[in-house]
This record gives structure tokens, C-alpha cells and sequence, in this order.
């Protein structure tokens, strides 16, 4: 794989590599922050430092469905040691679907100090690289964090059906089972939240899982992305776009290649996502 | 309390004691190390798709083997190297159901998830184990 300043990203500063993340273990300017899907993985072993953010736990507000407020993340950030100037590491498991949700988060409340080690904890541990069980202690800072400003990078249901009456782009990162309804109505499997299946209105799927190499874990070319985003699926930097999920989690890494490796300028988030949107009533639906 | 089989309730009790996640975590990972793959004389790579528990992201197989004196014994195989969970819900289900008449097993419901792992499970995850435990009900009703 070629290195990351190499691959045409319209953004390469927003990756580091492995090589990068081991000769900066003990810079007191950054913070490794490990992010999964699978609670268990943090304690088995970490970077050495990295702290754990969950994000069920520490991303979202715990009573409503939303994120976590201006004093939450203060709070957070005062936990984990970071200052507002400090350059924060995400990397996780499952080819960095929790990091880059983390990413997101972060960035609604405005922490532009942030990158993903590509390959996430895969490519690490590919590479027989330390992992550590010792919890780090970091002491805790002063962060003084903006509101958070939903404005720009998430999108909200009634944004979305205005979306979809204006024929603007959609891109639905589920998979093609969950995209056409078919998953929903298999006996004797989890139910996926939601009353309906299908997808929004001509939104185009496009699996988050595609951006990324699967042997090592790492973000495709700006060249491979294009073919996928662009050749295949007919997506331009200039459109409007809204990414969905289920949740808002695999979408958020869609939303990072787009706006970040690939540089579009307007993609948000619908963090909503089908268990909002295949349970509203009355809303339009493909299958 | 559900009607789970003895060694199985045992766990859910000592687990519903447990206030503190990191001690919940430390638990569940020591299962996850004593996890068994299915040996080879019961399956071998490329496993099939029909043992496959569907939408599971760790890639978890599930075989139900019916023994001489009527009790169930299942075998594992989580293809994800990272999927922690994924094999201590395995190791839990083989150590407490194997050995268990599927009149037994198939008391067991979906709520297991959670009262394993508790109430913070991500939707997917969930899902996923869920999907474990669904499969080794769903076998177990076919030797009913």
C-alpha cells in the first residue's frame, strides 16, 4: 500500500500511519483514543496509552437519543487528558467504523486536532505491535468546548425528507440485504429496530465496507474511492449529500471518506438513520 | 428468573451481581480466552454457509451435534479475530448448554444477551449475539 501522503487524498493530514502512532507513544501533545464496536477489545489490550471512549457510554446523552452536550464532552475531554490543542489518534476495530463515529463526534463539537490511524487496530496488531492492558492515568484538563453545532455535518429527519423532495444525493451504507428489506423479514433473526425495510428514496447504496482494504484495514486510493463514489454510483464533490445507516455509525465513515479523503464539501450524517426512518409514519420508502 | 438450565443460571446470577463494567469486562474476557474452536474431525475450513449464524460481523459458525444419550453438544468458530464477544457468548453457550437435553436449551431466550453482557451492548452487537443464541435455540428445536 502505497503511503498515505502518496494516495491523492484531498485531506491526508487526517490519517496517520501505525509507523507514525509507535514513534509518538510518549508525545505530550497527543492523545491515542481507542474506539470499538466491541466493548471487551479496550481491556484485552491497547497503544500503549491510548485512553477508551465508548460510545455508548461516553458519546451519548443517556436518557435521550442524542449526543452527548457542551459540559459532557468538557467532561470527557478533562478525563481522557486532552487540551483543546492537543492532536487526538482515533483507531479501533472493524476497519475503524467506531473511530471514525468518534471522529464525527468530535467534530461537532469542533476539534479540528484530529486524525485515524489507518488500518485501525487490525492493521496494528497485523503488525505485531505491542498491545497493553494498563490503564492509563492522565491528569485531568481544563477543556473549554463550543456548543455543539449540528449545522454542517449531521442531518436531521425532516432535513432529510426536505433531501429527498428536492432529488438530492443519498447514500445508504447498509448492506444490499438491509438496503432492499430483505433482512428485515428473515424468521427467526435479531430484529433490526425498525418497522419497515427498504431504504429512502433513490439513495444509492453504497456499502461503507468498500472504502477500505480488507486485508490490512486501510482507506482505499483517492483513485480506487472515485471509482467507487463517482465512476459507479455517479456521486461529484459539488453534490449535497446525506449518508445513512442504521444508527449512523457505518455512515459516519462514509461520511469521513467523502468529506475528508475524497474533500466534498457538503456531506452530513443522518445519525437518525433507518431505525428512525423505517419507523416514521407516513414517509416515503424503496424497496 | 427464566428457566435457563442450572449452569447457565449460575452465570447469569453471578453476572447480575456485578455493578462494576470493568469487572463484567474481566469476566467476560477470561470466557472469551477459554473459547474452543470446532475441532476438525466436526468441521473444517471453508466451513459452510448453512452453519453460518446470519448477519453476526464476527463470522461466527454454530454446529448442534446430538449425543448417544440424548443431550445436545455445540461447537464454534468465530472467524474474527478481534470479535472478543463474540467468542465468550460461544465459550458461555458451549460450557453451560452442551450437555443439555434441547427440551432444556430451547427455554432459553434473547434476554440472555444482556444479562450477560449488560445494558450498553451497541444495536449491531447485540444483534449479533443475539443471532448466536437464536441459532443454538433454532438447532435445538430440531431434536425436539
Amino acid at each position: 500500500m502505497a503511503e498515505i501522503k502518496d494516495r491523492g487524498y484531498v485531506n491526508s493530514d487526517v490519517l496517520v500511519s501505525t509507523d507514525w502512532v509507535a514513534e509518538h507513544l510518549n508525545d505530550k501533545d497527543v492523545r491515542i483514543i481507542e474506539s470499538n464496536e466491541d466493548q471487551l477489545l479496550y481491556s484485552t489490550g491497547h497503544v500503549l496509552g491510548a485512553v477508551h471512549v465508548d460510545w455508548t457510554v461516553d458519546l451519548n446523552d443517556p436518557v435521550r437519543r442524542d449526543y452527548l452536550q457542551r459540559e459532557g464532552f468538557e467532561k470527557l475531554m478533562s478525563r481522557i487528558g486532552v487540551t483543546p490543542e492537543m492532536t487526538v489518534i482515533f483507531y479501533g476495530d472493524k476497519n475503524n467504523w467506531w473511530a471514525c463515529y468518534a471522529y464525527w463526534v468530535f467534530q461537532l463539537f469542533g476539534h479540528k486536532n484530529a486524525k485515524v490511524m489507518d488500518g485501525g487496530r487490525i492493521k496494528w496488531q497485523n503488525e505485531k505491535r505491542e498491545l497493553n492492558k494498563e490503564i492509563p492515568r492522565y491528569s485531568a484538563t481544563e477543556y473549554k468546548a463550543p456548543d455543539r453545532d449540528d449545522k454542517k455535518i449531521r442531518a436531521f429527519r425532516d432535513q432529510v425528507f426536505e433531501h429527498v423532495n428536492n432529488n438530492l444525493a443519498l447514500v445508504d451504507v447498509r448492506s444490499p440485504e438491509e438496503y432492499s428489506g430483505k433482512r428485515l423479514h428473515m424468521p427467526d433473526y435479531p430484529n433490526e429496530g425498525a418497522l419497515r425495510g427498504g431504504h429512502i428514496p433513490r439513495a444509492k447504496n453504497i456499502p461503507w465496507a468498500k472504502a477500505v482494504n480488507l486485508n490490512d484495514g486501510t482507506f482505499k486510493t483517492a483513485e480506487e474511492l472515485k471509482t467507487i463514489y463517482e465512476k459507479e454510483n455517479n456521486l461529484k464533490p459539488d453534490d449535497n449529500i446525506i449518508a445513512y445507516c442504521r444508527i449512523g455509525e457505518r455512515s459516519s465513515h462514509t461520511w469521513f471518506v467523502l468529506k475528508n479523503l475524497l474533500g466534498y464539501k457538503n456531506v452530513r450524517n443522518y445519525d437518525g438513520s433507518w431505525t428512525e426512518w423505517g419507523n416514521l409514519v407516513n414517509v416515503p420508502i424503496e424497496k | 428468573m427464566d428457566e435457563y438450565p442450572a449452569k447457565l443460571n449460575e452465570i447469569v446470577e453471578a453476572l447480575s451481581l456485578i455493578s462494576d463494567q470493568q469487572e463484567r469486562r474481566d469476566i467476560l474476557i477470561d470466557y472469551a480466552e477459554r473459547y474452543k474452536e470446532v475441532p476438525p474431525e466436526i468441521a473444517m475450513r471453508p466451513f459452510s454457509e448453512e452453519n453460518k449464524v446470519p448477519f453476526c460481523e464476527s463470522g461466527v459458525y454454530v454446529w448442534t451435534i446430538r449425543q448417544a444419550e440424548g443431550t445436545l453438544k455445540f461447537y464454534f468458530a468465530v472467524e474474527n479475530p478481534q470479535g472478543i464477544s463474540a467468542r465468550a457468548m460461544s465459550a458461555i453457550l458451549d460450557a453451560t448448554l452442551s450437555g443439555e437435553r434441547p427440551e432444556s436449551i430451547i427455554k432459553v431466550n434473547e434476554d440472555l444477551v444482556y444479562k450477560i453482557f449488560g445494558q450498553s451492548l451497541s444495536m449491531g452487537k447485540n444483534m449479533g449475539l443475539t443471532g448466536i443464541v437464536q441459532r443454538v435455540i433454532r438447532d435445538s428445536r430440531k431434536f425436539l
